[in-house]
């Protein structure tokens, strides 16, 4: 029940071999799974893989029919657990996270997984959160394939290449009993193409083939002594066989001439933007004919030193364009060719920069600086490349930030705006804050949080704080991150370590901020999943005894309840489940039924706030309490009071916030509330018919007005 | 448009909600339908809760690539000196396209929404902390090698649909790709949502530009809409004894406070003005100026009378009570959020009287029940009574706790005003422009008058009195009180 539907094109996952698939590449990277025979599927949503979850859950009937299983998996650790199946059995299985943050979840039963390595094709394709839009600290799942010997495909992003190397990846994995993480950056994720789609495969083993006849053997199992010849067995014959098979599949691709003074190392995900900045120096065509050799590692770990010393053979430098550090590929392709004694120089960050995305003109100039040095001559621009005007101060000046936030009518405003009144009244609080839409509070105008720790770790962050008298520190959590990890990390620990702190889970029903997907306690339904189990009765069940529920459009109601939490003399976790639909949700399940029962001759009322342009001063103060998108400025129409004016705009969905502010926060009297009813009773009617008549010829309206 | 050699690049700059993906949709059965590769990526997640974000596709003609099957390798995001077409559904938005380096002149066709979608930055300003637009046009002009601006905002509302659909006509219209006006229709028509409403916003938007690209940065709606006519004896008077400079304020002024109580008020107002009107030379006119336009606000003080009076006239009724989702037939009630605190009905009540009252702690609790939250159901014959008599309690203003008290800074500052307009009339300005701390309502109307005391005391001991003024006032004014 995602934010996003993708019922409609799921159905190109049914095509068969001879036609073509046009669409995203999440969709197409499942298309290609199941090309491969993947027998069961996990995950856990998150940007940019978000939709690949979404997509496999709006897939269920196809998934059904080829006897695929599929699982929302509570986290990340759940997913990478899932893959122990393919330990034991020639199953495929495949899981998707958004990395690394999901990777630093899973880490444990990954590092098991690749220790005991597989017999069925392991794969987890992560989402690269990396550059541009990344909503998470900027680390390389490189270093988590490097720890524990997992292969990385990083693929080039065409989508004929990434549906191949979907299908290779498996094969890989089951060459070199070894786990594969398939990568995709941010972009990539959503990119648009075209390829041409072979018949999909049923799973030759099942689960049930798995039940029939269990396996199990020793060596298998990560308790010593097994674990030591694991570590033997991952050096001397899966990566081995891991680098045969890269080799004899070639899945690494070579463009260019045989011969040249230099060369270019190119992670696969990178190949496009590098192709485009020889283009641009003159140096390539844009169908990738190129005059510098470039070697493209689809697969960026293993190396194969193989590949690696023919294409530096007969060359003065390379140039290694790896994104992120540390520079891994840089230091471990320089060492390699070292020790073999080749005089060759890689270089890497230098020409490039340490950190930071690799954008066009980041590579671009990248290349450049390279050239010029090490191969000069050939670096002929046979087009003038316009380097954009500097963009002035003035233009800086006026060109504002504009992080994400809360969306209008969201029930989270509210919320941060009670807090924050409250903290007027009682001064200020050490709140700690979480991951979920709820994160944005760290922005203006609410400034609430002093440090997001991890998914559902917004209690465990303030544990330290938890052991003092006096004031009490505030904890937010998510109801996505609550069952997450929140209900053991957060909660339970703060029953066992008597902590006397404030935990405020927030409750809109919803994996919000991922793309609104179902959680244990949504209130919805969906088939294949058991909903509706109250947060309060699992936060009861770990041994709160001090539990409240308040809903946040209620701020009276909500600064009451805070206010006790942080003042009662009640010693131990107070709990304060927020309660409120997440907006974006609740308009797409009730805006269709609304229209129809409007169209159908039902009563429906709208509502909207407005603001008195009048009675407005322009001192802005609801704004910086709420945040609102729909309450915005307007210029004013007073001559002699320039100031903008607060202004709601059409976008408005009415949800009181609004008046709610104004109250609690003794704001000024210039809000208003404008309910229209349609389709009303004949009494309704009548009585407002009145109204209008008295209230016009008191107040003088002209007849047509009150009408 | 001829066989391009390298890839068509369209960058679309936008805010999330605002439909760039169904832009990307439509454009990907464009391109198709005319026989165009196309590659489209966006930058997804929560950069799409209402932050700035952005599509970037490019496109090649099928029918110029080699006969050996090879493709054309597509970027998967926009670099600087590289796009052909930039579009941006919002003003800062275009500048921020502008910032990146993505508008070029040599190539890049920019065309962007001068309709205005302000940052909470910008909001969030105590006094005016929107962006320049001007400044924005003038490195529009200068970066692109051609712009399109216009208020898509406005055609889309106009139309019924939202703003995704007028960008579509705009690169219709306006970006010089070769595809046919009817790919894109049937691009709309195809996709299936809202086709009706979408069709109309593309349509309108190739005909406006069509007609004439000029831009539309939407008039100032300004003006003295409320010019009620002014006695012939204040007119007299005002052009009398005052120079003609500040007859167009001191007539908002007199306009104003006629409006808010009668005559006598404005004329009262002109008394207060006049030791001012003889102190001309240098800054002279500039002080009367200030004073004129501070006090014409200070004097019309928004107590809970004007609040009402306002609430309950009826040219708001009649504006507010029909709103856009209005139709025939259905019921419109409207509801005023009041909250009055124990001041402000105290206020409203005679000097004396309130006064006790609010310093007596029986007649504070009593009163308190009155106090907090109120929703005034104004389209009620109840609801607008209870306000109409409050606004009728105007007669006896000029008896209220709150006239009294009002009056007595505005005094004060007048004094201090005049007692320096002659020797030092840099600091008479300044002092004369702090009347716009005095706002707003509840504590942010208590708030600013504690740093507006506290300005008016300072300035006799201050050393560089007038740069200290300027200075504080300019802090009081953005500062913003914690949390």
């Amino acid at each position: 029940m995602a934010e996003r539907s993708f019922a409609k094109e799921v159905q190109s996952l049914r095509l068969g071999a001879g036609e073509t698939f046009e669409g995203e590449a999440i969709l197409a990277v499942t298309k290609a799974l199941l090309q491969a025979g993947v027998g069961y599927v996990g995950g856990y949503q998150g940007a940019p893989v978000s939709h690949l979850m979404d997509v496999l859950a709006d897939a269920s009937d196809i998934l059904d029919e080829l006897g695929v299983s599929f699982e929302s998996s509570a986290s990340e650790a759940t997913a990478a657990a899932m893959l122990a199946t393919s330990i034991n059995y020639p199953i495929r299985g495949a899981v998707t996270w958004k990395s690394t943050v999901g990777t630093n979840v899973a880490s444990d039963a990954l590092a098991n997984l690749a220790s005991a390595g597989v017999t069925g094709g392991a794969m987890i394709v992560v989402g690269e959160d990396y550059g541009e839009g990344a909503s998470i600290m900027q680390e390389r799942t490189h270093a988590f394939a490097m720890k524990s010997q997992i292969w990385l495909l990083d693929p080039r992003t065409d989508l004929p290449t990434m549906v191949r190397m979907v299908e290779q990846g498996f094969d890989l994995s089951e060459a070199s009993h070894t786990p594969v993480m398939f990568m995709m950056r941010i972009r990539a994720c959503h990119m648009y193409g075209r390829f041409d789609t072979r018949d999909n495969r049923r799973p030759a083993f099942s689960a049930a083939d798995a039940l029939a006849k269990p396996e199990r053997t020793y060596d298998r199992i990560i308790l010593p002594p097994s674990t030591y010849l694991q570590e033997q067995e991952k050096i001397n014959e899966r990566w081995p066989a891991a680098v045969r098979y890269i080799q004899e599949h070639r899945l690494n691709e070579v463009f260019g001439p045989a011969e040249c003074e230099v060369g270019l190392v190119v992670q696969g995900g990178l190949y496009n933007t590098v192709m485009r900045g020889l283009e641009r120096l003159g140096l390539a065509d844009i169908y990738g004919e190129t005059r510098i050799p470039v070697y493209v590692l689809n697969v960026t770990y293993p190396l194969i030193p193989d590949e690696l010393e023919a294409f530096a053979a007969g060359k003065k430098a390379l140039l290694v364009i790896e994104e992120g550090q540390p520079e891994f590929l840089e230091q471990a392709i320089g060492s390699q060719l070292a020790a073999s004694g080749h005089a060759v120089r890689v270089i890497g960050k230098g020409p490039l920069p340490r950190a930071g995305e690799y954008t066009g003109a980041v590579v671009l100039e990248g290349l450049r600086k390279f050239l010029s040095e090490y191969a000069p001559d050939r670096l002929r621009p046979t087009r003038e490349i316009v380097v954009p005007l500097r963009p002035s101060t003035r233009l800086a000046a006026n060109v504002p930030p504009r992080p994400s936030g809360l969306c209008t009518g969201c029930p989270e405003r509210p919320l941060f705006a009670s807090l924050n009144l409250l903290q007027r009244e009682m001064g200020a609080l050490h709140v700690s804050a979480d991951i979920g839409c709820h994160s944005f509070a760290t922005l203006p105008p609410f400034n609430l949080g002093a440090s997001i720790m991890g998914y559902g770790l917004g209690s465990a962050g303030a544990a330290a704080l938890n052991h003092v008298e006096g004031r009490r520190a505030i904890s937010l959590m998510g109801d996505g991150g609550f069952w997450h990890n929140g209900l053991t990390s957060g909660i339970g620990n703060a029953v066992y370590n008597k902590h006397d702190g404030v935990t405020i889970i927030v409750d809109n029903g919803y994996s919000a901020a991922t793309g609104g997907q179902f959680i244990p306690s949504s209130r919805g339904e969906m088939s294949g999943r058991d909903l509706k189990h109250p947060i309060e009765k699992a936060v009861r069940g770990v041994g709160v005894e001090w539990v409240r529920r308040i809903g946040t459009y209620d701020m009276k109601e909500s600064m009451n309840v805070l206010r006790e939490a942080l003042t009662t003399p009640f010693r131990g976790p107070k709990v304060v489940i927020a309660e409120g639909e997440c907006q974006l949700n609740r308009q797409r399940r009730t805006a269709g039924p609304l229209r129809q029962r409007e169209q159908s001759g039902g009563r429906v009322v709208k509502q909207r706030f407005g603001v008195d342009e009048t009675v407005c001063t322009g001192d802005h103060s609801c704004i910086r309490l709420s945040g609102c998108p729909s309450l915005t400025l307007k210029p004013s129409s007073d001559p002699l009071r320039p100031e903008p004016v607060a202004h709601v705009d059409e976008t408005c969905v009415g949800c009181g916030v609004c008046g709610e502010v104004a109250h609690a926060a003794i704001l000024c009297p210039s809000f208003h509330r404008v309910d229209t009813v349609v389709n009303p009773g004949w009494w309704e009617r009548w009585l407002s018919v009145l109204r209008r008549r008295v209230i016009g010829w008191l107040a003088g309206l002209p007849r047509e007005s009150v009408a | 448009m001829s066989a391009p050699s390298r890839p068509v690049s369209l960058v679309i700059g936008a805010l999330g909600g605002q439909g760039g993906g169904v832009v990307v949709d439509w454009m990907t059965r464009v391109a198709a339908a005319s026989g165009w590769l196309i590659q489209a990526t966006s930058v997804p997640g929560v950069a799409q809760r209402t932050g700035a974000t952005i599509y970037y596709l490019e496109m090649f003609p099928e029918s110029a690539l080699p006969a050996d099957g090879r493709r054309p390798i597509m970027a998967l995001m926009p670099s600087p000196g590289d796009v052909d077409v930039v579009v941006a559904s919002e003003w800062v938005e275009a500048g921020r396209m502008i910032q990146r380096g993505l508008v070029t002149p040599d190539r890049t066709t920019l065309i962007a929404s001068t309709h205005r979608s302000y940052t909470v930055a910008e909001k969030s300003h105590p006094g005016d902390g929107r962006a320049d637009p001007a400044a924005i046009r003038q490195e529009a002009e200068q970066a692109a090698r051609r712009l399109v601006a216009l208020d898509m905002d406005a055609l889309a509302t106009r139309n019924g649909a939202i703003i995704s659909a007028v960008i579509l006509g705009c690169i219709a219209g306006g970006s010089g790709l070769p595809f046919a006006l009817e790919a894109y229709r049937q691009a709309i028509r195809d996709n299936g949502i809202a086709v009706e409403a979408n069709l109309r916003a593309f349509d309108a938007a190739l005909k406006f530009l069509e007609v004439g690209t000029a831009a539309s940065n939407a008039g100032e709606a300004a003006g003295a809409s409320d010019a009620a006519p002014i006695p012939s004896a204040l007119v007299e008077r005002l052009e009398h004894e005052f120079p003609e400079s500040s007859w167009p304020v001191l007539r908002l002024g007199v306009a104003r406070l006629i409006d808010y109580q009668d005559a006598r008020h404005a004329a009262l107002y002109l008394d207060r003005l006049a030791p001012l009107a003889v102190t001309t030379g240098q800054g002279g006119e500039q002080l009367l100026e200030a004073t004129a336009r501070g006090l014409a606000l200070w004097m019309s003080f928004e107590d809970t009378i004007r609040v009402a009076e306002l609430k309950t006239r009826p040219e708001r009724l009649a504006e507010v009570m029909r709103p856009a989702s209005a139709r025939p037939g259905s019921v419109v009630e409207l509801t005023d959020f009041l909250r009055p605190r124990i001041e402000e009905i105290c206020g409203t009540l005679p000097a004396g009287l309130g006064l006790w009252m609010r310093g007596s702690p029986t007649w504070r609790k009593l009163i308190g029940r009155w106090t907090g939250g109120r929703k005034i159901r104004t389209s009620t014959i109840s609801g607008y009574l209870f306000l109409r008599s409050l606004a009728g309690l105007k007669r006896w203003r000029r008896f209220t706790l709150r006239y009294r008290e009002e009056n007595q800074v505005i005094e004060e500052w007048l004094q201090a005003i005049s007692a320096k307009a002659g020797s030092h009339p840099a600091l008479a300005l300044e002092l004369a422009n702090c009347q716009r701390l005095v706002r707003g309502y509840g504590d942010t109307h208590e708030r600013g008058m504690v740093r507006f005391r506290q300005i008016m005391a300072g300035a006799i001991s201050a050393a560089d009195p007038v740069a200290w003024v300027a200075e504080q006032r300019t802090q009081a004014l953005a500062e913003v009180p914690s949390p």
